[in-house]
């Protein structure tokens, strides 16, 4: 009886031209332990989604292991019983599944939307002597080991192949690139500070507090024009160097559901995005929304692996 | 830097922000008693309470946890040898030892006062030299720290027993091999992994310290209960009480401990962990020959050390977040996120444009500190009980909280199986007289060790010099063969 009349209530309400919402309840499979780049995502979109009343029930999975590959696993092979589940992933999946640190790929899930970017910037100390990235490009071809590059991340990460991309339009040699990688974009900058390397390449969210601190100086950013947010960083692109890249952090489903679930879910993204909460959470952490969904962002998934890929046979991280 | 200290009294001196130090040193002191859960759980934990707070209260609310984390974590540590939190580690080596006498009183009385001593000489030495020791934290290169870690290593023979050289040095290096498990930074390949996706982030340190220390302990104790006597605790206000000799003893210790440990927290690349273990390795090493059987064996000095290096270390972490804006820890890069997140930015200006923040946080650590020693002193009797549970209930108690601790932080059942696997392997070295504190240095060393050397190797395009080129470097150098020379020299000296 219980039954029926839920089911009544929900054939009712979903009749209903303004349903104040599409999604009973959201579970967040977080791929990381507490207190990392995707756990505070999740909980960020999870906090706005409550206050903006879009959904009523959210709760959080952390399950790390594997580089994320252990959620991803979990994820698939439970896909009956992960009906309301998002799981949060970004750029280091593609990346990840192409140097086969796990067998998954975004194939085998089914991509929701992506929330917001990171972009990617390069960061001098404040009393550096180069000033922009031609300055770089320079002394690069003089003697690529008078540029030696830190990132917070292993060898092969995004922070090192962005670079050789970057040095690679420019007309340099990308296996020349000398990458000293740091346990963490902290240490890293401890390093550049302490004059052991010259420049950082990591993520500007990152790099941005540490660049407000008047330390240091970002000479470039990987965004395809200026940020609203902080209009006083140049793009490579206005350099001169047509690179973009964005580091996305986006919501995964698991393969199998009903298609109208895929549709609710981005429909609830998509709302989030535009509410004043969602805003305020964007704005305290200094997020750059990044809105794609469905099959604009499989198709972003896809052309971001090809580029990645092949970037990374040229550098020689992945056998061609 | 006067009105710097009146502006932070007169923030820190409201009735809501001292009820904030007290909440926040409460808070973490609880979490931080689970092993298991450490400061950044307990930081992540109460990141959410503080949004709306003024930018100060929220960073004295936190502060206070990640104190109250680590007191809390050494709690744990010294009852059921299963260390709450990475920086408690080495504090188990004499305070376990000390309890199971029937001190268990006068090891967490130690502790706290240790941590109470270690805390506030660090808030001086943190007040007095804070914009100095920014230019501190970015002089060591990675040659340096390279250089720390093999200084760290050669104190391996103060871990070791009387006669037990030998096999100190092979956990030392069964530590070492441990460590290389996972993807290699330098050149981004997975080593050791068998194929096996958990194994690719490594084993982590505080399950390896649970599933030796713990674990191990539980299971000896059904294995061999003869073996781990347990006298029955003195639970008396008395037992707190410390003579004046026994002050005098671990005074000395108490500064030597707080003054290495702040310097290593200092360091963006070492930490807490660090900075207990070379405390404890040093005291060790500087301990008269009639006193040195004593450690691992329930030696004040031995518990003192750790405990006043590990908070004067977390203290001395907050020099590179709060002038730089660099964290050099998991925690404190938890806590550069909530300062952003409440529109505040470190950094060299932080003290100029918003003096109250930064001065607050250090005067709040002043008070942190005495509350954490009252909250606790008159508390510890009660506490102490927990040893009074009979053992067949005690051993299920402690197996189902280190393993539960251990689950809590990565929610990956791997983990749990691999932790019984190591504790079985650890039972069977115990039993063949295998020193398990020397696996852990070796352990926590390793990882830094090899990720330096290839760094300053890298950095210095193959060349080798960077040991005697840099002061610091052949400073540490020195002092690592002075380590190593001067037990031999004080043996050969004691003989003509």
């Amino acid at each position: 009886m219980t039954r029926l009349c839920c089911t009544l209530l929900l054939l009712l309400s979903s009749a209903l031209p303004l349903k104040a919402e599409v999604l009973p309840e959201v579970h967040f499979l977080i791929p990381a332990g507490p207190g990392g780049g995707w756990d505070g995502t999740a909980r960020g979109v999870g906090e706005a989604m409550v206050k903006s009343h879009l959904v009523d029930d959210v709760s959080f999975e952390n399950l790390s292991g594997g580089g994320g590959g252990r959620a991803i696993a979990k994820l698939i092979e439970t896909a009956d019983r992960q009906q309301y589940t998002l799981l949060i992933s970004s750029t280091p999946m593609v990346v990840r599944s192409l140097q086969k640190v796990f067998p998954q790929s975004f194939r085998d899930l089914v991509p929701v939307a992506t929330v917001i970017a990171d972009y990617s910037a390069f960061v001098v100390p404040s009393d550096s002597p180069l000033q922009n990235f031609a300055d770089v490009v320079a002394q690069f071809a003089s003697d690529p080991r008078s540029v030696k590059v830190a990132g917070g991340s292993v060898k092969g990460s995004t922070d090192h192949f962005i670079f050789a991309k970057a040095i690679e339009m420019a007309g340099g040699d990308p296996r020349k690139v000398v990458y000293i990688p740091y346990d963490g974009g902290g240490k890293a900058m401890a390093g550049i500070l302490s004059g052991e390397t010259q420049l950082l390449s990591t993520g500007l969210s990152e790099a941005i507090d540490m660049a407000r601190a008047g330390e240091a100086r970002v000479i470039a950013i990987t965004a395809p024009a200026r940020l609203p947010d902080a209009p006083e960083l140049p793009t490579l692109t206005e350099q001169g160097y047509a690179l973009e890249f964005a580091n996305w952090r986006g919501f995964f489903a698991a393969k199998g559901l009903p298609a109208q679930r895929y549709a609710d879910m981005q429909e609830t993204i998509a709302r989030l995005l535009a509410t004043p909460e969602f805003e305020a959470v964007r704005k305290r952490n200094g997020w750059t929304l990044l809105h794609r969904e469905g099959t604009d962002f499989y198709q972003f998934l896809e052309q971001q692996e090809q580029e990645v890929g092949q970037l990374m046979r040229n550098l020689g991280f992945l056998r061609p | 830097m006067l009105d710097g200290i009146l502006i932070g009294l007169e923030t820190v001196l409201t009735l809501q922000n001292l009820m904030f130090v007290l909440l926040g040193c409460l808070a973490g002191t609880l979490i931080g008693m689970l092993p298991g859960l450490g400061p950044i759980s307990a930081i992540a934990l109460m990141i959410p309470v503080t949004y709306g707070f003024e930018p100060a209260s929220g960073m004295i609310l936190l502060a206070g946890v990640y104190y109250g984390a680590i007191f809390g974590g050494s709690t744990s540590s010294i009852l059921i040898n299963a260390p709450g939190v990475a920086g408690t580690v080495a504090t188990a080596f004499d305070g376990y030892p000390l309890a199971r006498s029937g001190q268990a009183g006068k090891a967490l009385a130690t502790a706290a006062y240790a941590s109470f001593a270690g805390g506030t000489l660090a808030a001086v030495l943190l007040v007095v030299t804070a914009p100095l020791l920014a230019d501190v934290s970015l002089s060591f290169q990675s040659a340096d720290y390279f250089m720390l870690m093999v200084l760290g290593l050669s104190l391996v023979s103060a871990f070791a027993a009387e006669g037990e050289h030998l096999k100190a040095l092979m956990m030392t290096c069964f530590g070492l091999m441990l460590s290389t498990v996972g993807t290699d930074l330098s050149a981004g390949v997975q080593r050791f992994t068998f194929g096996r996706m958990d194994l690719i982030d490594g084993i982590s340190f505080l399950m390896l310290a649970m599933a030796t220390f713990a674990l191990t302990e539980a299971l000896m104790m059904v294995l061999k209960p003869d073996q781990v006597q347990q006298r029955q605790p003195d639970l008396s206000h008395a037992s707190l009480k410390m003579t004046g000799a026994e002050i005098r003893e671990i005074a000395p210790t108490i500064s030597r401990g707080s003054v290495l440990g702040f310097f290593v927290g200092v360091l963006p690349g070492a930490g807490a962990t660090i900075a207990s273990f070379l405390a404890y390795g040093l005291e060790r090493m500087l301990a008269h020959p009639t006193v040195k059987p004593l450690f691992g064996k329930g030696s004040l000095r031995g518990l003192a050390a750790p405990e006043s290096a590990n908070n004067a270390a977390c203290t001395g972490s907050f020099v590179p977040l709060l002038t730089l804006g660099i964290p050099g820890s998991g925690t404190t890069a938890v806590l550069l996120g909530a300062l952003i997140a409440y529109g505040v930015q470190p950094g060299p200006r932080l003290f100029v444009d918003e003096p109250e923040i930064f001065w607050s946080v250090i005067v709040s650590m002043y008070f942190g500190n005495i509350i954490l020693l009252v909250l606790n002193l008159p508390l510890i009797p009660y506490i102490a009980r927990l040893l009074m549970v009979p053992r067949p209930y005690l051993v299920p108690l402690i197996m189902f909280f280190s393993l539960m601790g251990v689950y809590l932080v990565s929610f990956n059942d791997f983990d749990i199986q691999m932790m019984v696997f190591i504790a079985l392997v650890a039972v069977g070295l115990r039993l063949l007289a295998f020193p398990m504190a020397p696996l852990l240095l070796g352990f926590i060393l390793g990882g830094m060790l090899e990720d330096n050397l290839r760094r300053a190797v890298t950095l210095s395009d193959g060349s080798l010099a960077f040991l005697w080129e840099r002061p610091i470097s052949l400073t540490l150098l020195v002092l690592t063969l002075v380590a190593l020379v001067s037990p031999l020299l004080r043996r050969w000296l004691s003989r003509h």
